[in-house]
């Protein structure tokens, strides 16, 4: 009997439905793969300790560190003590949970250690077709190769932590269809700015995000993932991207991804995923992505965002707007282009893969940053960080004036002292502006790596584009 | 962890009218290295609520003495946007409050609500403003009816799923009911 014509979620909603939704209840979801951190599982432990409960399935489950943890390589490999006891404390205690409950860890000195949503589709755990959970919003990311992934609360952590399952309702389905060829200094930061900017910061609450179109399909697995990293950002679940034969080139020969027989009975199954012809999504959003400019935010969430040669919009009677502008130290109608810039922090699951630091450096490349200016450069994990220095990208980066870190989260949330001073303003390759986000007082302003590194040359927002 | 059951919360409010108030806010992340859930509520809004120093904003709606005892709190659309940090609701909870009420919640963040005895409530349009005009007002909340009542006794209807209400009426947990399912789990992973 041939079934109904699906979307790519809903094919991998199905097949992992231990129960479907009724109305009284809603669906229990297998879930694939389980990554965890320091910061959201010490109260999920703790409540398996007081149950007296087992992991169910601890190979299904990846511990790594890297919210907290800090970024000078004395901390990280010895000689110096981690600043922050809190940190300390937490770092160790991961490690004694997944002592205990028999998890793997890539604990802080480990040469795979990273940020969680790089790792996992840099060691090739990430694959089409599996659900994929963390206990971090940005778990989206994994939705870049074809697999469903969103993320989960504590409580949730526990959950999986002990029966491998979730009680989930079926989210609704959105489709961004995207068409177009990028501009030359346009990247993939801009367009889900561009996207977010569009949908709004709730648009798609409630709804897994399918990105389709020619403009995805010519965009390679980083950028990929820098689209599907933002979702959140619009409100969505999760984002997905159909799989195909750039994501086969990428997983190929990665450490955990099959091998051999195992790799060709995948890949088959993978290639049945992509969404029918005749599928429908519940709603449809069309963008021309030749028209998207580099893209920057000016407020305090990430919906409030601008072509950089553009100027702030007006917003009369909103006064949540007005808070944000005045929070930023910004006024209506004036143009963000040369606004004075403190810091730059190239780092985050959005933008810290090896393209990202190449297209950062191309531009550094034999410039300095503006006198005065703070670059932070924060590899998104250890191996990304090895390439780069075998490419010599980090000597680039310290001849132009930059720090050059070990990886983590760093000064996207400002967890481990990498903090925005207050009332400085940053150009940020992370994801998110909010009051506060990088430290109290901050004022942050996302964009592209390749905007970020402008910036830093010239100590102003400038449009990469003049540099390039 | 044993929640205390939820039917009926009758209860001042306390206006937060700002839209898109995300979990940042809530809490922000240098309290996230806590490994327990306790405490939190301390840093609810920690820098809405203090000045640099420490000391309370007396402009600060949470800091105004009508707002003591309010268990109710009234948000602006999209509340509890971006990070899926529990500890926004460990936070809050821990404040006292025992309900949210906005025109729309994040999902990560109304999920994380109800995982913890806090009721998440969404309204329509005219009954959000109504309350954002009347802070302070005294409301009802009746879970088995599913209905905020207002002061002056109408009772507006709000959505709340089946399990969920039922969950909060008994103070379940999700994990027994996971738990319960080991079977079917077991059955599952022979399939797959
Ligand atoms: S880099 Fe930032 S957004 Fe990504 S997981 Fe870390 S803290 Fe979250």
């Amino acid at each position: 009997m041939a079934g109904a014509p699906q979307t790519l979620f809903d094919k991998v909603w199905r097949a992992h439905e231990v129960r479907p939704e009724s109305a009284d209840s809603p669906a229990v979801l297998y879930i694939d793969l389980h990554l965890i951190h320091e910061v959201t599982s010490p109260q999920a432990f703790t409540v398996l300790r007081e149950r007296g409960l087992s992991v169910r399935r601890p190979e299904r489950t990846l511990a790594t560190m890297d919210h907290s943890t800090p970024t000078l390589t004395a901390q990280v490999f010895g000689g110096a003590p981690i600043a922050l006891e809190a940190a300390r404390r937490q770092v160790r205690e991961l490690e004694a949970n997944c002592a205990e409950f028999g998890v793997e860890l890539l604990g802080l000195t480990h040469s795979e250690r990273g940020i969680v949503h790089i790792i996992g589709p840099e060691l090739g755990l990430t694959q089409p077709g599996k659900t994929i959970v963390c206990g971090d919003s940005h778990t989206s990311t994994h939705g870049a190769v074809g697999a469903l992934a969103f993320g989960i609360g504590t409580t949730e952590v526990g959950h999986v932590l002990a029966t491998q399952c979730l009680l989930q309702r079926k989210p609704r389905t959105l489709a961004v269809n995207l068409s177009g060829e990028l501009r030359a200094g346009v990247t993939a930061k801009d367009l889900i700015l561009a996207i977010i900017g569009r949908l709004g910061v709730s648009g798609g609450t409630g709804h897994v995000i399918e990105y389709r179109g020619d403009t995805i399909r010519a965009l390679d697995m980083d950028e990929r993932m820098t689209v599907c990293n933002m979702s959140i950002e619009a409100g969505a679940r999760a984002g997905m991207i159909a799989p195909d034969e750039t994501t086969y080139r990428y997983l190929e020969g990665r450490p955990r991804a099959p091998r051999g027989e195992a790799w060709e009975r995948a890949l088959e199954a993978w290639r049945a995923l992509p969404t029918d012809a005749l599928a429908r999504f519940d709603r449809e959003v069309e963008l021309d992505a030749a028209a998207v400019e580099p893209m920057i935010t000016y407020g305090t969430n990430p919906g409030m965002v601008i072509p950089i040669g553009g100027a702030i919009p007006q917003r009369c009677g909103d006064a949540a707007f007005t808070q944000a502008l005045a929070y930023m130290g910004l006024a209506p109608g004036e143009p963000i282009r040369d606004r004075p810039v403190n810091v730059v922090f190239l780092g985050s699951c959005t933008n810290a893969r090896l393209s990202d630091l190449r297209s950062a450096a191309r531009l550094l490349r034999g410039r300095r940053i503006a006198p005065g200016l703070r670059m932070l450069v924060v590899p998104g994990s250890q191996q990304v960080k090895r390439q780069a220095e075998a490419e010599g990208l980090d000597r680039v980066f310290l001849e132009a004036g930059a720090e050059w870190r070990e990886s983590g989260c760093s000064m996207c949330l400002g967890m481990n002292g990498d903090v925005v001073g207050r009332g400085e303003y940053a150009v940020s390759t992370s994801n998110r502006n909010f009051e506060g986000r990088q430290g109290s007082g901050a004022r942050t302003l996302l964009a592209s790596p390749l905007t970020a590194a402008a910036c830093a040359v010239r100590g102003r927002v400038t449009d990469p584009r003049e540099l390039m | 962890m044993p929640i205390e059951p939820f039917t009926i919360l009758t209860s001042r409010t306390v206006v937060l009218p700002g839209a898109n108030i995300d979990t940042d806010q809530i809490i922000p992340a240098r309290f996230l290295t806590t490994t327990t859930r306790a405490g939190l509520g301390e840093h609810l809004f920690a820098d809405w609520r203090y000045l640099p120093d420490g000391t309370p904003r007396s402009d600060f709606v949470l800091n105004r003495p009508e707002a003591h005892g309010c268990r109710i709190l009234v948000a602006g659309g999209n509340f509890g946007c971006g990070s899926s940090r529990e500890h926004a609701p460990w936070a809050l909870a821990d404040y006292g409050f025992r309900a949210v009420i906005s025109t729309e919640l994040a999902d990560i963040f109304r999920s994380n609500c109800l995982k913890n005895g806090l009721l998440p409530v969404i309204v329509d349009e005219p009954t959000s403003a109504w309350l954002i005009e009347h802070p302070g007002a005294q409301v009802t909340l009746d879970v088995l009816a599913g209905t905020l009542t207002l002061p002056r006794g109408a009772a507006v209807p709000f959505a709340l799923e089946a399990f969920a209400r039922h969950c909060l009426l008994r103070g379940l947990d999700e994990l027994d009911y996971l738990l319960e399912r080991r079977n079917e789990i077991e059955a599952f992973e022979r399939r797959a």
